[in-house]
């Protein structure tokens, strides 16, 4: 499973990624996370809003910060 | 009139809360307001105290109604305008749109990717920093009613000038291709109900709080030192009313400073306070919020430099243009 997070490095994206290193470690399961910061890359995804978090090159979310719980619920759904 | 001005000085302008500070300030520190300790610290509770107070309420119920339109609502009512009146719209929207600063470039491209024209984007560019709902009833708070709606005119009709300039000089060409023909990512657009809604609210102010309670700290701090501990020559002969240049050094002091706005009011304040025209107080702040070094270099990455120059200087000449105004007109607002 890859995870990536979208955003440029404002502070929600930086908790975002934290919530979901969190999320990971409560469902036990192991995924590659990855930052995205180019717009370029971004874009391609079509996300309006960051900070996003993709699953498997799928958007889940877009402009929250997903609490941890919420974050284990994607993972596994 | 009589419980419009109850309301406005008691909730707005918490005189009650000022009343308060200075019985603390004199009867429990033991200082003379009179002195610049006992003002200073008088301003700096008070000014704090109030700003936290209507951030969190104002936040609140502002993201409440801004639940109502997310970013794929805006792109959507957007789309059907042509003209000017897409300019304008886009404008107005860009007041109430939420969303943190970071997103304003990636809402760019997804505007751009939908369609919309260069000229209504940009103008939602300028006005979203510019206007937003909170800073404007703080405004009201700080200053009066009167300035506070001049405010939202003057940056409306900026943002409406700034992006019409931009589609007028065909200036398409000079964003990136790479900002066109994205396709808008497949989630579904979310029905939310008020817990929702409430919880999305609550959440702003905790985010926002979190990110600008420095920046409001150190604003009041500097408003305090303005206030009671720079000498009044010195900030006229810089800003002073009577100095021509008072509105440039303001607003190309601003620029390229990142600030959040509600930061920027309280040392709107105290320079007003000290007889600083509230065009150059204005400029200050519209400089801080509407560019900033951080913003330009992300919009950097999306459009090429010369669109970055164009729109730099017109939003720059803007703000001085209505500095000007306001110092000339001001007296009408105070």
């Amino acid at each position: 499973m890859i995870i990536k997070i979208l955003g440029s490095g404002c502070s929600k994206c930086n908790q975002l990624k934290e919530n979901t290193e969190a999320a990971l470690k409560e469902a036990g399961i192991e995924a590659e996370i990855v930052k995205v910061t180019d717009f370029k890359d971004i874009a391609s995804y079509g996300v309006m809003q960051t900070p996003a978090l993709v699953i498997d090159e799928k958007v889940v979310s877009f402009g929250k910060v997903l609490k941890p719980q919420d974050i284990v619920k994607l993972i596994k759904g | 009139m009589i419980v419009f001005e109850f309301l406005n000085n008691q909730i707005l302008k918490m005189l009650w809360l000022s009343d308060l500070v200075k019985y603390f300030v004199v009867n429990v520190l033991g200082l003379d307001m009179s002195t610049r300790l006992g003002g200073s610290i008088h301003f700096f509770i008070y000014d704090v105290i109030k700003i936290f107070i209507l951030l969190s309420v104002l936040i609140f119920t502002i993201s409440y109604i801004q639940s109502y339109f997310p970013p794929e609502r805006t792109k959507k009512i957007l789309g059907r305008f042509n003209g000017i009146s897409g300019n304008i719209l886009g404008a107005l929207l860009g007041t109430i749109t939420p969303f943190c600063s970071c997103s304003s470039i990636p809402l760019f491209i997804g505007f751009t990717s939908a369609g919309l024209p260069i000229g209504v984007t940009f103008s939602f560019l300028i006005s979203s920093p510019l206007v937003d709902l909170a800073s404007v009833i703080l405004l009201a708070s700080i200053f009066n009613w009167k300035i506070a709606i001049a405010y939202v005119i003057v940056g409306v009709v900026l943002a409406v000038a700034g992006g019409s300039i931009i589609s007028l000089l065909k200036l398409e060409k000079y964003v990136e291709p790479f900002v066109f023909g994205n396709k808008m990512a497949d989630v579904a657009e979310e029905e939310l109900t008020y817990k929702d809604r409430m919880e999305f609210a609550l959440n702003q102010v905790k985010d926002i709080v979190k990110r600008v309670w420095k920046y409001i700290l150190l604003g009041v701090g500097i408003g305090a030192a303005i206030h009671n501990w720079i000498p009044d020559s010195m900030i006229s002969a810089v800003l002073g009313q009577d100095k021509w240049y008072s509105v440039l050094i303001a607003t190309l002091v601003g620029v390229p400073m990142y600030a959040d706005i509600f930061g920027t009011l309280p040392i709107a304040e105290a320079l007003v306070y000290k007889g600083v025209g509230l065009g150059t107080a204005l400029s200050f702040m519209m400089g801080v919020t509407a560019l900033s070094l951080p913003s330009l270099i992300m919009l950097k990455q999306v459009v090429k430099t010369k669109l970055l120059v164009i729109f730099t200087s017109v939003v720059t000449a803007g703000i001085i243009i209505i500095g000007y105004t306001f110092n000339i007109f001001g007296y009408l607002f105070m």
